[in-house]
């Protein structure tokens, strides 16, 4: 085996070691990268932004810790622009693990805003069966959240008083790590015609296009880029922001690595003929 | 006198202006009945501001009128979702400022009733006609003994190989549904695949390892194979504890399946199910081991991870296929070319609409027609 | 009449909720959410099967010695843990999550810490697969390789950074005056470009394909047709 072939079938312990690298250094060295805020994701802030304050917008926390690095930065950074925007905030969640996650963020940008909790914002917690809460919302929150996540009845938080289904919901966030995005999109959106914004992951994210095109979504953040960019418009830089230089580096790092492999494969074929 | 009475009638055009107008009262359309819908227009005063509006309403017969719900401010309609069908019922509007409110007239009496048929879903109605027709008229046609085509699918080809090889290798064989449960379509399509490879690994006497995410789907999978070991006439050879549950979480799932092919090396790896991220890790870890992989899915964001790193990947609508392919009966086969036939009409009427669409550009006049043909054919 | 009852069940509950989805009159209008709310029913209770088979199969590898067995013995220590550490939240403070509660110091420090650290192996796992099969072995696999190339500069910051590098390079040349081009960020949008415009039409066709697939196997399925996935033959 020469040396062209021997680079073809690379050690994968090879790429793993400067993936690694090229991880974690970035890291350590905090580099800000500039941020180029995209259409999509500027229609999310945007729907927002527009939103008289004391409406009510509903966040859905359907991913759970694997997702964290890329959702939980859009979540804060959405956090914070409901808060500064004085928007009522109600949370709720289809991945059971994925509702403490919810929890530490709002109890983390609320502070910074003073926002108290049942005046300003409340987490109704997890259900089983998203399928069936979506279409019951429609009728009435109170059927499937009769209380929050710890068991306070919802009429006695007094803006969720006047909350009955998505009639009174402004927007609905979802940030979605597998399939409830779509089942958002076809039961909230399709059936009772709630306004919706997506964030996802960045495997995800591509799903969710053909809804933007449809305009069965306002706005989709997607991936660790889209967290950045909805950091870059709510002015507070975050762990997106921070993770961009990591990204970029190891998006350069797999084009070489595909340029490395191309090349060995050329100049193999060629000499085998 | 006269600059007095100007800016009297504008202050009272100031004023109306703020009194929200109530412009329908009307029963639900498509539903079952206890909602009826209230719209509304509004100038809110910019000057003040507002807080939302409140909903008032009077059954025939109550005395007076209460509250019974809020609507967001920009708002211009609210269902109210609490009526009685078949009972008269008169509403207002009441825009609520910070510090002042503003009352509308008095609605027409209105009644809430069910109705038996969903006008909106009309044309899922005509479509699902159309594509069950098409499916029961072929097969009907297959049953009469009409030949039919149905092209080679080299993943499902190549299952025989790989229990094969992994029987020659000595080593065992891992099937995996991925995250999918049992209401998702293609699990069932997956389990007619798990059916064919018992029977095959029970022939072979090799070893079948199905680690499982969802405990239903575990139930139908320990089912099927032990079914399919009794046809291949080698019942002693199953056990329940090569099936097992490993979690319902997904990157425990990833790792739990990954140790599983770290250990036991397995010579032939079959993906078929629904995948989410995990795909790739699992993928990956089998392409180290050497073994041959096989997968299917219909999550299509996962397609290209399988494609890159298995040997042969069923794409999409290729699982449905798969028992019709695996199990060529002339029902299977005819409701195969029902579906075939449909997709045609559907691409047909694609490129019908679009030229349609792009025509209007050109003729304005025919805007109207075809927003009335794209607004029939939003589901709901 | 064994192998005859559950397809009997079959095709009156998906008759029944083609039906439902048509009529929203009651009895029929509410059904579907009646059914989806016994499915969640059920889907609660066959947890206990799963918890049954897995304490089960751990249970035997320890008392069989089988080798492995101490990863056995470690699987079993973190559920029972995590399950009484879950109770005594509940009990202690209302809901295992509440901050500051012995669980969610559980969910912090250790479940968060594992879930990523798995998800996060997709990055290396990326590399490999892209490094094996972006090989521009015919005129398809090339272009496909191209858009791969494009989408990621596109995606990130580097993108920018790359083509202003390359517009500054041909400004090097005598006579060319390109500079309002830097911003055009040319990366972001070819790849905002293939989101929209390839990926999003060949995701449309084979999903439409997808869903043609499975309303023919839910027919085929509901007829009794398609049988591989019952115990009888």
């Amino acid at each position: 085996m020469n040396f062209w072939q021997r680079l073809g079938a690379l050690d994968r312990r090879i790429i793993y070691t400067v993936v690694g690298l090229a991880v974690a250094l970035p890291l350590l060295l905090k580099i800000i990268m500039p941020i180029r805020v995209s259409e999509p994701v500027l229609n999310a802030y945007k729907t927002i932004d527009e939103l008289p304050a004391g409406s009510v917008v509903m966040i859905s926390i359907d991913y759970d810790a694997a997702s964290e690095p890329e959702l939980q930065p859009m979540l804060i950074a959405v956090l914070r622009h409901c808060f500064k925007k004085d928007l009522k905030v109600i949370l709720t969640g289809h991945w059971a693990l994925g509702l403490p996650l919810g929890e530490m963020a709002l109890n983390k940008v609320a502070a910074e805003y003073n926002k108290k909790y049942g005046v300003d914002y409340v987490n109704l917690g997890y259900r089983p069966g998203y399928s069936a809460l979506m279409v019951g919302i429609g009728r009435e929150i109170r059927d499937f959240f009769a209380t929050d996540y710890r068991g306070v009845p919802l009429d006695s938080f007094p803006f969720m008083r006047t909350v009955h289904n998505y009639n009174q919901i402004a927007v609905l966030v979802g940030f979605e790590a597998g399939a409830t995005g779509d089942a958002w999109v076809q039961f909230a959106g399709a059936r009772f015609g709630q306004k919706i914004i997506l964030g996802a992951t960045g495997v995800v994210a591509p799903d969710l296009y053909p809804y933007l095109q449809a305009r069965q979504i306002c706005g989709l953040i997607s991936g660790l880029q889209g967290a950045a960019e909805y950091e870059t418009l709510v002015k507070s830089i975050g762990t997106a922001t921070l993770g961009m230089p990591t990204q970029s580096i190891l998006h350069g790092l797999i084009i070489l690595f595909i340029i490395i492999g191309n090349i060995s494969y050329f100049i193999t074929r060629r000499r085998k003929k | 006198m006269t600059k007095i009475f100007l800016v009297l009638l504008s202050l009272i055009a100031i004023l109306q202006a703020q009194v929200p107008k109530i412009l329908r009262v009307y029963d639900k359309p498509n539903d079952s009945g206890k909602a009826i819908i209230i719209e509304w227009r509004d100038e809110p005063d910019s000057t003040r501001s507002i807080v939302g509006y409140e909903i008032y309403r009077r059954a025939a017969d109550e005395d007076s009128f209460y509250n019974i719900g809020f609507a967001l401010p920009l708002s211009t309609s609210y269902e109210d979702a609490s009526t009685t069908d078949n009972k008269d019922y008169y509403y207002y509007v009441k825009a609520v400022y910070r510090d002042t409110s503003f009352v509308s007239d008095l609605s027409l009496p209105v009644r809430s009733y069910a109705q038996w048929f969903h006008k909106r879903r009309l044309n899922v109605l005509v479509f699902a006609i159309i594509i069950c027709g098409l499916v029961i008229w072929y097969t009907e046609r297959a049953k009469k003994g009409e030949k039919l085509y149905v092209r080679r699918i080299s993943g499902l080809d190549a299952i025989d190989d790989a229990v094969g090889r992994a029987t020659e290798m000595g080593r065992p064989i891992l099937f995996s549904f991925g995250l999918g449960v049992i209401t998702d379509v293609v699990t069932i399509a997956a389990l007619s695949i798990l059916r064919k490879i018992a029977r095959k690994s029970a022939e072979y006497q090799t070893k079948l390892i199905v680690p499982n995410y969802d405990p239903i789907v575990m139930a139908a999978a320990q089912e099927t194979v032990k079914q399919a070991y009794l046809e291949a006439g080698r019942p002693d050879l199953y056990n329940e504890n090569n099936l097992p549950f490993l979690t319902s979480d997904q990157f425990g799932y990833a790792a739990g399946v990954d140790g599983i092919m770290l250990r036991e090396r397995p010579g032939a790896v079959f993906w078929q199910g629904y995948f989410f991220a995990e795909s790739l890790i699992l993928a990956e870890t089998g392409h180290s081991i050497g073994a041959i992989q096989i997968a299917g899915t219909t999550a299509i964001t996962q397609l290209p991870f399988f494609i890159a790193a298995c040997d042969y990947t069923l794409i999409g609508e290729e699982m449905y296929a798969a028992s019709c392919y695996l199990n060529p009966e002339p029902q299977m086969l005819g409701s195969l070319k029902g579906e075939d036939t449909a997709k045609m009409i559907i691409t047909i009427l694609f490129i019908v609409l679009v030229l349609f669409a792009t025509l209007t550009k050109l003729i304005p006049s025919l805007n109207n027609l075809y927003l009335k043909i794209f607004d029939w054919f939003t589901a709901q | 009449m064994r192998n005859q009852l559950p397809l009997i069940i079959v095709f009156a509950t998906g008759l029944l909720v083609i039906v439902t989805f048509f009529i929203p009159h009651e009895p029929f209008g509410s059904l579907e959410q009646r059914f989806l709310v016994w499915y969640s029913i059920v889907a609660g209770f066959t947890m206990l099967l799963g918890l049954d088979s897995l304490v089960r199969y751990h249970l035997i590898k320890i008392r069989d010695r089988r080798s492995g067995w101490g990863y056995s013995l470690v699987l079993l220590s973190g559920l029972f843990v995590t399950l009484i550490l879950g109770f005594y939240s509940w009990a202690r403070y209302q809901s295992p999550f509440k901050l500051g509660s012995p669980f969610m110091y559980l969910y912090s420090y250790v479940i968060i810490p594992l879930q990523a650290t798995m998800f996060a192996l997709l990055a290396f796992f990326i590399a490999s697969a892209a490094y094996r099969a972006f090989r521009a072995r015919t005129t398809a696999a090339t272009l496909l390789l191209v858009s791969a190339v494009l989408v990621m500069l596109g995606r990130v910051p580097l993108g920018g950074w790359l083509w202003q590098k390359i517009v500054s390079l041909i400004d090097l040349l005598p006579g060319t005056n390109l500079s309002g081009l830097k911003g055009l960020e040319v990366f972001a949008r070819i790849s905002d470009w293939i989101m929209d415009v390839p990926q999003t039409a060949a995701k449309r066709g084979i999903y439409i394909g997808i869903v043609l697939g499975g309303i023919a196997m839910s027919l085929r399925i509901i007829l009794g047709i398609e049988r591989s996935y019952t115990s009888g033959s």
